[in-house]
Order: structure tokens, then sequence, then C-alpha cells
């Protein structure tokens, strides 16, 4: 099998479509590194559900004001512009259609949209945040995630298995090894690493890609 | 008018077994420890109140705040959307024991249900969880094309919150990301307790910056320097503290 992306890799490419100026939510954990790849000269004010938008980095060990945290809890700063409001102003952002993306990690994404990535099952204690109202919203719901589970699983599919966040909601993954636009309930590839087959993506994937004439070569920096 | 309470102890001294109690705060930021400790306080004291049903956005972290209310086995049941953090051991033992109900709300639909509390408005129709599992048993209504699904209003007895500055009237500001769900239960809930780390007296708060109306607050007990749950958990702070 060919080699695939890096985490880091996955997210430097998500950050390469967000916009100049675009209101962007980052899920917690492997999406918030997203946040480190703005394209030089691209700007992009961020979200989080605990209402704060324009926050900026994390700050330095020991300079932690912990009235001013992320959605995932952590330490973060303000910036020139940062806007405080509270948790229903912060949902109407999220649900009313004024954020550009949502950016999201997975278990599974089906051909239609759907997602899965707030439950494995019935075991141990449910939580879902913010997870459900994201996916609904924002004018893009992009997901990064590894093309397959850690036992060679395809984590696109045909239809999810794992408890739903949401309803045919996604319309673009990042993977390991692709791009891949969801349109009209089909896998739409974009982009591949230049150096898989066709026939290997297409193993590795849980439902039948649509292959348009132009696929573009998915090309990142060397980053680990 | 003069809604200032004297004491932790006094501004705590309604709630009683059985009612729902909304608490402010994400994780530890607007965490009103004070109130949630002297409400421990009396419990140790009395035996009451217990059997309270929980109104917050996590579950607690550590032994101190939520957690310890949890952890006196003062909570019968917790209305949340992330019971999951980085030591909630206390609710998820409990939980798992099944000594604790567990309503799992979407964090956008829980504040908007105490929105709606606050209110007026009994239900109103979201997105959010249409087609999941925490939509099951819930009426569906489509509109322009999209389907959206009822969800009811959320109100409380009491609500503690913590709040920056807060004058004698109840007019309130909040620091930062600590005003999370601070304004709505202020709004949805019949008595509305506020720590202040700063009270002033009418007029001490620019009415161009004031959040929340006096008119949603009942009572304001002054805490300044008030603790960090955060601060606390790294301390490995217990609540009441081991002898």
């Amino acid at each position: 099998m060919a080699t695939k992306l890096t985490p880091t890799q996955i997210a430097w490419r998500a950050a390469q479509d967000i916009e100049d100026g675009a209101y962007v939510n980052l899920g917690i954990g492997f999406p918030e590194m997203v946040a480190r790849f703005q394209p030089p000269g691209r700007e992009a004010i961020f979200h989080t559900e605990n209402g704060i938008l324009g926050f900026g980095e994390a700050p330095a060990p020991g300079e932690e004001d912990w009235d001013l945290i992320n959605a995932g809890k952590k330490a973060v700063t303000l910036k020139p512009g940062t806007a405080f409001f509270h948790h229903a102003d912060s949902f109407a952002m999220v649900r009313g259609g004024h954020l550009d993306v949502a950016i999201l990690g997975a278990y599974e994404v089906a051909e239609n949209g759907d997602l899965a990535n707030w439950s494995t099952g019935p075991k141990g204690v449910p939580a879902v945040g913010g997870a459900m109202d994201l996916v609904h919203g924002a004018k893009r719901v992009a997901v990064i995630t590894d093309h397959v589970t850690r036992d060679n699983r395809p984590k696109l599919v045909k239809t999810c298995s794992l408890p739903l966040t949401g309803v045919g909601c996604v319309t673009r993954v990042y993977s390991s090894l692709a791009v891949i636009d969801i349109e009209n309930g089909r896998f739409v590839l974009r982009e591949k690493l230049p150096a898989l087959s066709l026939d290997e993506l297409q193993s590795l994937t849980g439902a039948d890609l649509v292959i348009p004439d132009a696929v573009a070569d998915l090309v990142t920096p060397e980053l680990t | 008018m003069d809604k200032t309470i004297p004491d932790l102890a006094t501004a705590v001294s309604g709630i009683e077994d059985g009612m729902t109690v909304m608490i402010g705060g994400f994780g530890g930021s607007g965490a009103p420890i004070e109130l949630i400790h002297a409400l421990i306080d009396r419990h140790v004291r009395t035996g009451h109140p217990t059997g309270l049903t929980v109104v917050n956005n996590n579950a607690g972290n550590g032994h101190v705040g939520l957690a310890a209310l949890i952890e006196q086995g003062m909570v019968g049941k917790l209305i949340c959307s992330f019971p999951r953090s980085a030591d909630p051991k206390v609710f998820t033992d409990l939980y798992l024991a099944g000594g604790i109900e567990l309503e799992l709300v979407p964090q956008g639909t829980l504040a908007e249900r105490i929105r709606a509390g606050g209110a007026g408005i009994p239900a109103f129709y979201t997105p959010t969880s249409f087609g999941t599992d925490l939509a099951k048993g819930k009426p569906v209504e489509e509109f322009e094309g999209r389907s959206y699904v009822q969800e009811r209003w959320l109100k409380a007895d009491y609500a503690l919150i913590k709040a920056d500055t807060g004058d004698t009237m109840g007019n309130l500001t909040f620091r930062m990301a600590a005003r999370n769900f601070a304004p709505l239960m202020a709004t949805a809930a019949a008595h509305t307790i506020v720590q202040v780390t700063r009270l002033v007296e009418a007029g001490g708060i620019d009415p161009e910056v004031v959040v929340t109306p006096g008119i949603f607050v009942q009572g304001v007990v002054e805490v300044p320097d008030p603790a960090q749950e955060e601060v606390l958990n790294r301390a490995d702070a217990h609540y009441p503290e081991v002898a």
C-alpha cells in the first residue's frame, strides 16, 4: 500500500481551502491543528462554542487564564478584534448559517454525507457536546480523517454503522489518501496521492468512487 | 432596592430537596465554585438538599465544584451535553453504577432550551439531532424542505451563576468566556443567585455594558477572588477538605 499523509499533512491540506476572512469552527482534538496552517496573507476568524470569536493560539505554560478557554477546555489568547458572547448567540452563529466552515473528525462518513463522530456504541458514558449542532448551518462541513480505521477497514462507507451525528451533512472529506467531495449522494474524487492507483484507493473505500476526468495530485509539504 | 445577600450560606438556603438547579459554567470557566461549596456545606450540616436535578454543560472535574456536589450524593439527575472531561471520575463511576440519571442534550439545544425557558417559549424546532438517537420519540416537522426536531423549554427553581461585576440591583457583567450559559440560566430560573467578584452600588456599571439586567436576578453575594476549578484540580483539591 502506498504511503499516506500524516495527521499534520491532512490538517495542512484542509487549511489551504479556508478563505481569508472566513468564520471557522474547528472540532476539538485533531481538527484544532488546522489553525496552525493558515496560508500566508489569509486570516480566518475562529469560533468556539463556549462564546469566543477571533481567539488566538495557546498561551505559554503558566500564562493561562482559565476564563479564556476553547471548547476543548484548553487555554487560548485574545487577539485584536476578539468578541465574547453567551451560548445562545454562539449556537445562533452555528445553526443560523453564519459560519463559513466547520471542520470535524469522524468515525465514519457515508456517501450520502451522513456523519458518525460522537459515539462508538452503548458502552461507557455518552457525550455529544456541540457536534450535532455544528453539522447543521455551516456553509461547508468538512471532515478530516484517516482513510481507514486502525484495523484497515474503510471509514468512508456506503452506510454508517455507528450512531449518527447528522444526516447528509458532510460536503468534503480530507483523508490521509485523498480529497473527496460528497455530491448528490456519491463520493466524488478530487485529489489523490500520486503514488496511489485508483484501484488501490477504491479498495480502501467502502462505497463506489465517482472518478471525474480531472483528478489532481494530492501534494503537501513534508510535515510530521 | 437592594438584592445583596450578606453571605454564601444565606444565598443557598432556599434550595430544597428535589429542586432543579441550573449551574453556570463551561468546564471550570464561569463555575460558581463558592456557591456550590456553600450548598455542600449545608448538606454536610443538615443532610439537605438531596435529589437535585442539575443542569450544566458538563459533569464536573476532579473533586471540587459540581463533581463534589455529585460526590456528596446530592444530585439525582444531570442534564448536560458533555459528561466527559479530563477527570470526570466521580460522575463516571456513579453513572456506570446506576447511581445517577443522565439526560444527554446537544450543547446548542441545551442553550436554546434554557433560552426558551426564560423567554416563555414552550417548544421550538431545531435541525440539531434530526435522524439521530437523540431525536428518538420527539416530534419532527418539515419547514422549507428540511426536517426539524421539536425540543421543549427548560426551566429551573434556582440558578447559581458567577458574574464579574454586579450592582445592588442585580445588573451583571461577565469576564471573558466565563459568560457562557450564565445569562441564559439567569432568565430561566425562578430564583437566580449570583456570586459576583466585585459588588458595586447602583450606577456603578455603565448601562451600555450590562449583559444581564437585574430583572433576571434575585440575589447577589460578593465573593472576591473566586476559586478556579482548573487551579483547584491542579492542586488536587477535595471539597469538603479531607482531614
